[in-house]
């Protein structure tokens, strides 16, 4: 096995407080219990089986990444801890407690949000309105209980507060979704999930629509909500954001998690050759 | 009006960040109709000294509201980027019901008033139900709707105009005057209710939501809004306003006509579209609404006292839609 993982080429002078030396090294963590936590997950859709016996685990303060090809169940395993499919058979585990999800809201409630690749913002509404989507804040008194009048002000002061907290550079957040770059846009939706997520951020292919820069700007948003607290789930299809990004990484291959992998002591090409098949994933060690 | 759109757009590199031509663009579409409101007014005061007297403002007015509340409805559809079709036909059956009940059944006036907005709001309920249920394109359902409506409302009224309303539904264009001008109640109903669904849209978060269907309907469900049974409020309200507008034309009138808003459809497209707002839903307002709908008013009232043929004035009505929806679409396209 080769040494390093491959960083990808990405402009590291975007901002000095994301560099990745000054961010504490993640704990290597699989101690303590899962944050979020899946036993024998099943699926199926007639004749497929989706999910034959999937096992997950997210441990507090991470970055974990789910790959595996086409086909392997890993959308399936997603959609299963977001509430957006119910398991056939299986059990969710939140903190410890068994949870069912029967929607996406039912995982919303419990502190589990979703960022969706194509970027599920309201184009012509602001920044503001889009963070607080769905969860308006109403005045105090009778013009909010009464007239139910938002409190565009309060909305307005937060946004800014959650962008800037992101450290996200954009000055008013009255300014249209439509009016920002494809990366800004995903930083709103990274804004909006980070801001009200109490457990888990789960993030769907969030640099599939990007460009390179933009990419990176996104995988850095990442690394900060996880230096916030918030442990993160990744779903990509690129290799590189995955080894760059990721504290472990979980292999999903016919429908099972078959290894679960260090980007600091396991290289870019065995994933993928345990990926594809072309190398036995029992064999490597799951810690 | 496009002319300045191009100017400001340098074709900039594909997705780049450049606000101030989406700006202007946006500006233009809020804007240009509260201009055009405004060329129109000045080029018939300058051609006719009549055009600006109280009692032409109060006629432009009349002639506008009903157009004017329909379109209320039709704005917010249009918002969810739906569309309405049985509009007209929906408040003819509305009036029937209103005035025959009242008339020949003897059911009291008010209650017969209700009964014909329920009616109405009863239609919108339908249209909803079925646009979300049975997911059928707007288009188709209030098109099949607008038979619906329209064959009913021939069949219920026996293709008999309702006369001799009661007092008590008519009692709406009574007015009082301001200076010279007269303003009856209807006029000020329209106005309230204009007030009325602004608010909900810009400071309510039903408003906002409405917007984000209009926008994106699947980011609107991920985040948790209710899409469906906010679409069937939408359409029922809507019902609800083509009901009032019913109340408002047997005031009117004072007659329970079967014949009633056949060209209100069009009319109340017309007026969404000049007020700036777009076909593709998420984007304009219930204000630039009530302007278009004064708009086309005030075009048929200006030739009119210039003495050009009226014919001139669906010309004119049809450019205008076409310039509107023209700078609707270049707008959408530079942001794109």
């Amino acid at each position: 096995m080769s040494a390093q993982p491959v960083n990808v080429d990405f402009d590291p002078g975007l901002d000095p407080a994301l560099d990745p030396d000054v961010t504490p090294p993640p704990t290597t963590a699989s101690t303590g219990t899962p944050v979020l936590q899946a036993r024998g997950l099943v699926k199926r859709y007639g004749q497929v089986t989706a999910l034959d016996g999937a096992d997950f685990e997210l441990y507090p303060g991470e970055i974990l990444a789910v790959i595996g090809d086409n086909g392997a169940g890993k959308s399936t395993l997603i959609k299963a801890l977001s509430g957006a499919i119910v398991p056939d058979e299986g059990e969710i585990l939140l903190d410890g407690q068994p949870v069912k999800f029967r929607s996406p809201l039912d995982a919303r409630r419990l502190g589990i949000e979703t960022v969706y690749q194509d970027l599920a913002v309201a184009p012509a509404l602001d920044i503001a309105e889009n963070l607080f989507l769905g969860r308006e804040i109403r005045r105090p008194g009778p013009f909010g209980s009464v007239f139910r009048m938002v409190d565009k002000g309060r909305m307005l002061r937060e946004a800014g507060g959650h962008m800037a907290d992101l450290k996200i550079g954009i000055r008013s957040m009255r300014q249209a979704v439509e009016t920002l770059s494809g990366g800004q846009r995903q930083g709103v939706a990274v804004a909006r999930s980070a801001a009200f997520a109490r457990h888990v951020v789960i993030m769907d292919e969030p640099t599939a629509a990007l460009g390179v820069k933009e990419s990176g700007m996104v995988l850095d948003l990442i690394r900060q909500v996880r230096d916030r607290g918030l442990p993160v789930i990744l779903i990509s299809h690129n290799m590189p954001h995955v080894f760059d990004v990721a504290d472990r990484v979980h292999i999903q291959r016919l429908g099972r998690r078959i290894a679960v992998v260090e980007p600091r002591n396991f290289s870019m090409s065995d994933a993928v050759a345990i990926m594809t098949g072309a190398m036995a994933g029992e064999r490597v060690a799951r810690n | 009006m496009t002319h300045a759109l191009s100017e400001n757009a340098p074709g900039a590199a594909g997705g780049a960040f450049d606000r101030s031509r989406v700006f202007n663009a946006q500006l233009l579409t809020s804007l240009g109709p509260l201009i055009a409101l405004v060329l129109a007014c000045a080029y018939f005061a300058s051609q006719s000294d009549r055009f600006f007297t109280g009692s032409n403002i109060s006629l432009i007015i009349q002639q506008s509201m009903v157009v004017a509340i329909l379109a209320i409805g039709q704005t917010l559809i249009i918002l969810t980027a739906g569309i309405d079709l049985s509009i007209g036909a929906v408040m003819a059956l509305g009036t029937i019901v209103m005035t025959k009940l009242a008339v020949q059944n003897g059911v009291n006036p008010y209650l017969a008033i209700l009964l014909g907005v329920l009616t109405c709001a009863g239609f919108g309920l339908a249209n909803g139900l079925l646009i979300t249920r049975l997911r059928l394109p707007p288009f188709i359902v209030t098109l099949g709707t607008l038979n619906i409506a329209y064959a009913l409302t021939h069949i219920y009224s026996e293709e008999q105009t309702i006369t001799k309303l009661p007092a008590a539904q008519t009692w709406l264009r009574t007015s009082f005057t301001i200076g010279e001008t007269r303003v009856p109640y209807s006029a000020v109903l329209m106005f309230i209710l204009y007030l009325m669904t602004w608010y909900v849209l810009r400071q309510t978060a039903s408003g906002r939501h409405i917007y984000a269907i209009g926008n994106n309907p699947e980011a609107a469900r991920l985040t948790g809004i209710n899409v469906r049974r906010m679409l069937v409020y939408v359409y029922t309200i809507a019902g609800v306003f083509y009901g009032i507008a019913g109340m408002v034309i047997i005031a009117r009138t004072q007659v329970g006509n079967p014949q009633e808003g056949q060209t209100d459809n069009l009319d109340s497209i017309t007026a969404v579209v000049l007020g700036g707002t777009s076909l593709f839903g998420g984007r304009g307002g219930v204000m630039g609404t009530l302007i278009g709908a004064l708009l086309v008013g005030i075009f048929r009232n200006g030739l009119q006292l210039t003495g050009v043929a009226s014919i001139y004035q669906r010309l004119i009505t049809g450019i205008l839609v076409i310039l509107a929806v023209s700078v609707d679409q270049l707008a959408r396209r530079r942001q794109g």
